[in-house]
Formats: C-alpha cells, sequence, structure tokens
C-alpha cells in the first residue's frame, strides 16, 4: 500500500454541527494532522454536492483514505463507502467521526469544549485511517442442496417445501421408516384427526420425489465444513457413504420420558405413558373403566424444571376419547396445573369437562399415590378443594409425561457445532430476532429437538426453517463479513481458547506436523473480535478492528 | 420540548479546573446506538469523552484499557449490550468476565478500580448513556488525575 494520503471531510450539517462546533476550525487542524493531505468542510457532505466533490478530491488530490466527521456510521458509512468505491478506492479506506449525535448534539451549551472534541475526534479517526486496509468481499457458492436430520412431521414437512423448489434433499432417518413420534400416535387434537391422516399423505410424497434422497436406518456421523461446502458421512450400519451439502436442516425431534419407578410404572401392568395409551387406542379398545391420568410426571420438577407444552392436551383429547367411547367411563386427570393456551384449546377443555372428565389439582408437595399389588387397584390423591385424602377406584393409571432431549443431542451438537440449552434441546441463535437458525450459518432448527412442540407446531417450524435455509440457496451464494479473524500462525501457542470464545465454531484447531495451530474458517467469522481479545500470543488480528488501529486510536485521544 | 430544556445541570458542573479525559469503548450494536440516541434525543452531557467504536464489547482486549491509562486517560467507559442482547450471541458475556478481572488486577496495580466502569446500555437507552457519562465524569473528576502508579507501593 502507498503512503496514505488522507481526505478529510468535515460536515456543517446545517446548524446541526455548525451551529455548535466551530467547523472552519477542525477542517484547519485535521490538515496539520499526519498524513492529511486534503481537508474541507461541506455544508453537506450527504449531499449530492458533497459525495461529489469527495471523489473529485480522491481524485484530484490522489487520496487513498477518506474521514467523513458528520453524523452516525449507523445511517450514513454505507453512502460514504460508496463514494469511495465510485472513486477506485476499497470501501474499507474509508473511516466515518462522529461529531454530531455524539458531540455538538450533546454538547449544545458548551461550543468551545464541543469543538475541542470534535478535533480529538478527527485526531483519532485520521490516526486509525492511516492504518486502514482494503478488504476483499469472496462470495461463496451455496449449491442447492440440503441435508435434513431426521424424518418426523417436521423434518418430512421441510424436506417437502425444499423439494418442491427444486433443491436436492438428502432426509436421514435413523429408523427404518418415515414418520417419527407421530407414527406412534392415535389421533391429534383437536380436531381427533387420525395421525395417520396426516403423515401418510408426507410419508408418501417424500418416499416419491424426484428431489428427495432417503436415507433410513441411517445416522450422520461426522459434518465438516461450512454453509455452501458440508461434507457429511453417513452412517447405514453395514457401510458409510458421504454426501455434499450446502445447507442442514435439524429436526431429530425428542424422546417421551418414562418414568421408571414412579407411581409404579414398570411394576403395575396397567400404569402406561400417554404414549403407551396412544398405541393401544390405535389398536382398538382402552381395556380400562376407570382411567386415573397424572400430568406433569417428570415435568416442572426440579431435575426438569421445563413444561413440555403439549401434554395437558394430550391428556384431554384421551380422556375425551375414551369418554365418547365409553360414556360410562370415569376418567380422572389429577393435574398440577393446566395449560391450555390460545382458543381452541381452552373450548377442548371445557368440553372435557362437560362429557364428564373430572380434574382435580394436586400439589408437588402431596403428589397422588397409586395403589395396588401387580395390577392398579385405586389412585389416592389429597383434593385441594374438598381439603381431604379421596381415593378414587381405577383400573388403569396414565402417566403424562414430557418428552426429553434425545440423548445423542450432544453428539450431534458437538459434530455441527451448535449450542444446546441447559435442558439438553438445541438452541437457536434468538428466540425472536433469528428463531429457527442457529447461530452457526446454513444450519436451521425445527420440531422437538428445539423444544416440545405439537404437530402443528412442528409443521409451523419446518415451514419457517425450510423458508429460512432457501434463502442463500435461492440466491446462490452467501457473503461472508470481510471484517474477520485471521490467525498468524507463526505466533499461534495453539492453546485453542480462541475456540471456546467462538460462538460460531469460526476459529477450528487443525494439527499439522505435529503443531496445533488455530485457524479461522472465513465464511464463519462474523467480525466480533471476542477471539482476538482473549489470544493471550496477540496471534489473531480482527481486520478493521486491528490492536494497532485501535492502539493508534487510543494514543490520540489525548493531542 | 425544546432542546434547550432536556439540558442538565451536571456539565456545568464547577470543578477546581481539573476536566479528566475519558475513554469510552461501545459495541457498535446497542452501545454506540444508544450513543446516538443520547444525541438524537439532545440530552446534554460532560464533553470529557471520546468514543472508540468496537463491533462486540467482546472486542475490547483488557490491555486496550491498560493502553488508556499508560496514555494518561483518567478513565475508562466500556459500553456493551444488555447480557442476553449480544448481537454476538455472548461476546457480552467474556466482557462481564474480563473487565471486573481486570478491575482486580488494576487494583493491585495501585490504579483506582473506579477510573473504570462497565455498563450495559441499549440502543434503546440514550439517558442510560448519557447518565452513564454523567456520572463517570463526576466520578473521574472526584477521583483527579490519574497519576500513574501512584500507590503502588502501598498496594
Amino acid at each position: 500500500m502507498d503512503e496514505p494520503r488522507i481526505g478529510v471531510f468535515v460536515c456543517h450539517c446545517g446548524k446541526n454541527i455548525g451551529g455548535y462546533v466551530d467547523v472552519p476550525s477542525v477542517v484547519e487542524y485535521a490538515k496539520g494532522l499526519p498524513d492529511v493531505a486534503y481537508s474541507e468542510h461541506n455544508l453537506y457532505t450527504c449531499s449530492d454536492e458533497g459525495v461529489t466533490s469527495i471523489k473529485r478530491r480522491i481524485e484530484e488530490h490522489d487520496l487513498n483514505r477518506v474521514v467523513v466527521a458528520s453524523c452516525t456510521p449507523r445511517t450514513h458509512e454505507p453512502l460514504f463507502r460508496s463514494a469511495c468505491v465510485e472513486a477506485g478506492l476499497n470501501k474499507y479506506l474509508f473511516e466515518f467521526v462522529n461529531i454530531r449525535d455524539q458531540c455538538s448534539w450533546v454538547h449544545m451549551r458548551l461550543p468551545k469544549e464541543a469543538t475541542e472534541k470534535a478535533k480529538a475526534l478527527v485526531r483519532m479517526g485520521v490516526a486509525k485511517a492511516r492504518l486502514l486496509e482494503p478488504l476483499e468481499e469472496i462470495d461463496i457458492d451455496v449449491a442447492p442442496s440440503c441435508l435434513v436430520i431426521g424424518a418426523g412431521v417436521a423434518g418430512m414437512t421441510a424436506a417437502l417445501n425444499l423439494a418442491n423448489q427444486g433443491f436436492d434433499i438428502h432426509l436421514v432417518e435413523e429408523r427404518e421408516e418415515l414418520g417419527g413420534l407421530l407414527r406412534g400416535l392415535h389421533k391429534l387434537f383437536t380436531g381427533e384427526q387420525d395421525a395417520t391422516e396426516l403423515i401418510a399423505p408426507l410419508i408418501d410424497q417424500v418416499s416419491t420425489h424426484e428431489h428427495i434422497t432417503t436415507h433410513l436406518s441411517s445416522k450422520v456421523r461426522e459434518v465438516k465444513g461450512f454453509i455452501g461446502n458440508f461434507d457429511v458421512t453417513l452412517d447405514h450400519g453395514q457401510q458409510q457413504s458421504t454426501i455434499q451439502v450446502s445447507t442442514i436442516i435439524v429436526a431429530v425431534g425428542a424422546d417421551e420420558f418414562k418414568p421408571a419407578g414412579q407411581y409404579g410404572y414398570g411394576e403395575m401392568a396397567d400404569v402406561l405413558t400417554q404414549l403407551e395409551l396412544e398405541a393401544r387406542m390405535k389398536e382398538g379398545a382402552v381395556g380400562a373403566k376407570d382411567v386415573v391420568m397424572i400430568n406433569c410426571v417428570g415435568a416442572r420438577v426440579p431435575e426438569r424444571p421445563y413444561c413440555s407444552r403439549f401434554c395437558c392436551l394430550t391428556a384431554i383429547k384421551n380422556a375425551v376419547l375414551i369418554k365418547e367411547n365409553d360414556p360410562n367411563a370415569n376418567v380422572w386427570i389429577l393435574h398440577r396445573d393446566l395449560m391450555t393456551y390460545g382458543v381452541e384449546f381452552e373450548d377442548y377443555y371445557r368440553r372435557a369437562m362437560e362429557l364428564g372428565v373430572r380434574f382435580v389439582r394436586y400439589g408437588l408437595d402431596s403428589p397422588p399415590e397409586v395403589i395396588g399389588n401387580g395390577a392398579v387397584q385405586s389412585v389416592s390423591v389429597y383434593h385441594q378443594l374438598l381439603g381431604k385424602q379421596v381415593e378414587l377406584a381405577s383400573d388403569m393409571v396414565v402417566l403424562t409425561t414430557p418428552l426429553i432431549p434425545r440423548a445423542d443431542n450432544i453428539e450431534t451438537s458437538q459434530m455441527l457445532k451448535v449450542p444446546l440449552s441447559s435442558e439438553g434441546f438445541f438452541l437457536e441463535a434468538h428466540l425472536k430476532l433469528q428463531p429457527v437458525e442457529f447461530a452457526t450459518d446454513g444450519i436451521y432448527i425445527a420440531g422437538s429437538a428445539r423444544w416440545p412442540v405439537e404437530a402443528a407446531e412442528a409443521v409451523f417450524q419446518a415451514c419457517a426453517a425450510s423458508a429460512k435455509a432457501s434463502a442463500p440457496m435461492k440466491r446462490g451464494y452467501v457473503r461472508p463479513e470481510a471484517v474477520t479473524s485471521s490467525v498468524n500462525e507463526d505466533v499461534c501457542g495453539g492453546c485453542g481458547i480462541c475456540v471456546s470464545m467462538c460462538p460460531y465454531a469460526a476459529m477450528q484447531m487443525r494439527t499439522e506436523d505435529g503443531v496445533r495451530i488455530a485457524h479461522s474458517i472465513t465464511a464463519l467469522c462474523k467480525g466480533c473480535g471476542t477471539c482476538g481479545a482473549a489470544c493471550p500470543s496477540g496471534a489473531i488480528s480482527m481486520s478493521h478492528f486491528t490492536d494497532e488501529q485501535i492502539m493508534a486510536q487510543i494514543e490520540a485521544v489525548l493531542a | 420540548m425544546t432542546a434547550e430544556t432536556t439540558t442538565s445541570q451536571s456539565e456545568q458542573v464547577v470543578t477546581d479546573g481539573f476536566e479528566p479525559q475519558i475513554l469510552c469503548f461501545a459495541c457498535n450494536w446497542c452501545s454506540y446506538a444508544g450513543a446516538d440516541l443520547a444525541g438524537v434525543s439532545r440530552i446534554q452531557y460532560p464533553p470529557n469523552i471520546r468514543i472508540i467504536r468496537v463491533m462486540c464489547s467482546g472486542r475490547i482486549d483488557p490491555t486496550f484499557v491498560v493502553k488508556a491509562f499508560h496514555e494518561g486517560i483518567d478513565g475508562v467507559v466500556i459500553c456493551g449490550c444488555h447480557i442476553g442482547d449480544c448481537h454476538y450471541i455472548d461476546g457480552n458475556h467474556k466482557t462481564a468476565r474480563r473487565i471486573p478481572l481486570l478491575k482486580k488486577l488494576l487494583g493491585q496495580l495501585g490504579i483506582e478500580e473506579e477510573r473504570v466502569r462497565l455498563a450495559w446500555v441499549s440502543a434503546s437507552e440514550g439517558d442510560r448513556f448519557a447518565s452513564v457519562v454523567t456520572e463517570t465524569t463526576e466520578q473521574i473528576r472526584r477521583l483527579g488525575p490519574f497519576k500513574p502508579f501512584g500507590d503502588v507501593r502501598h498496594a
């Protein structure tokens, strides 16, 4: 790079700056700063006139760095950068100095001090500008191919959405058939639609789709690379295969909690979970007259504090089905709180009461007791409204248990380098700003892998995740941040602290010739710089915010 | 409400002539925007502060703060997004651990910990940014000029 020749453009912003800061004196001051080749003031630097002037002065004075002292980079940096680009300068050779929002507007009664501060800010900006380096923005190709892990209702929906847009999908399912948890369900609330009616057409479309390759009885064994370039190793049991995809959707679902040792589960024949009850109902009769359901078994307890969201409704649905099938049956739901959110679900709760399903609230401090010896005889529970212990004759106890994270979530999360929540479910980048997306580009999440959801919500999320995944594939490329970290391999001590700092898995350790060295995966780096702040060897450099640039700014604070 | 009516009294504090030089590091996404909002809202605060923009408060190497004192700056404010709001997921968590550790270390070097302040300022907290600056300026005015390693022998 040639010797710096800096142009400093100081804006009056009408009276917004010029009314409080002595702009001409700032210009005169700037002219005396090192490497400043030219300085001028503009009534509005952002006007056509101002922008044209920047471009003309770059040419006239052979400027190779530009500093604009005006408002805020948050609104005007793109404009001034493009002026630089039009004049043939790399846009990263531009530096913004904020003398309006952070100076003239906040020191309106102190024109002398405001002018001094404006000079100091320009001095700091020039100090950084002297050290600016051009940066390149490199596009990464994103081919239209996606790996969907898990072929439950979420995975299949996502796969179909993408395949229907012409993207090539690899759908990997560890079981030997498509369908996931819904295969085992009888009917879905609230419409009492047969679960098979929902998934059979999906299974049919997925298995015959020209753009979907299904890998049954298969597991993802290894994932390497980044958006646009994922190398995936699949384990099919006997043999392995490798595929290349651009994006990944995690739809691995969750497992039903089996409450071994609680309420006689595993000890008495007629103590079941809701999922086991569904299986029985699917086959035909429930085979019981007096059914007691106990909700929140293993959920909202100290060791598992979360609510599994849909289980209250599952219990109500199955209770309604039992009552509709046999009005003489007695169905009790023992609950701690009932979560029947929204419009339809509250109606559903009322309908259950109208049908004669009885609801009894119990406390965590006095849980129900299942009485029986090999077979269920009754359930004893402290009835909070009656204020006394009651005994309910029973020939079947159904335990409503939460969905829990799959045991191999840890392995999967490490393989994909995406985080899990403290509960063990997959954790998206941001609940509201980036739902269904991981912080790592190109990896998305849908369904109960994220947290327990009912079928409709799994479908919403699958639609959302597939829409997100389709964006870079449709565009065909991604343009990663130009402001990124890089590692000076001669200095790196191989400690790996940066790897633990990076939330995007952009820092990875590699061993070359027996030496551990950190590598920055530019495509994944978002440019936050936390790795650079942590590196004990000073081996990591953050472009556009280098140590040298920031140190120069600090040195320039005082004249 | 006119600009003048929002003027705080703090900028007019009469001192015995010592005006501290204070450096502020502000993250691009929350705190820098919060500082901009203070301006847009015309909230007046003391002119002793100079802001350096970084992308994330997690970028702030503790050595930057040490460097500031080395240069003779009297106080340093580090501003980032509130916990949970970090644009880079959890960069500010790292700041939240580094800065208290740094303050401890500075204390052992005889540098008053009160010269360093860590404050979370969101993009919507222009008033908070202004009061952080005002409070810090007053605090550093009370502490007086930074004297390198002044009390190290007593530490």
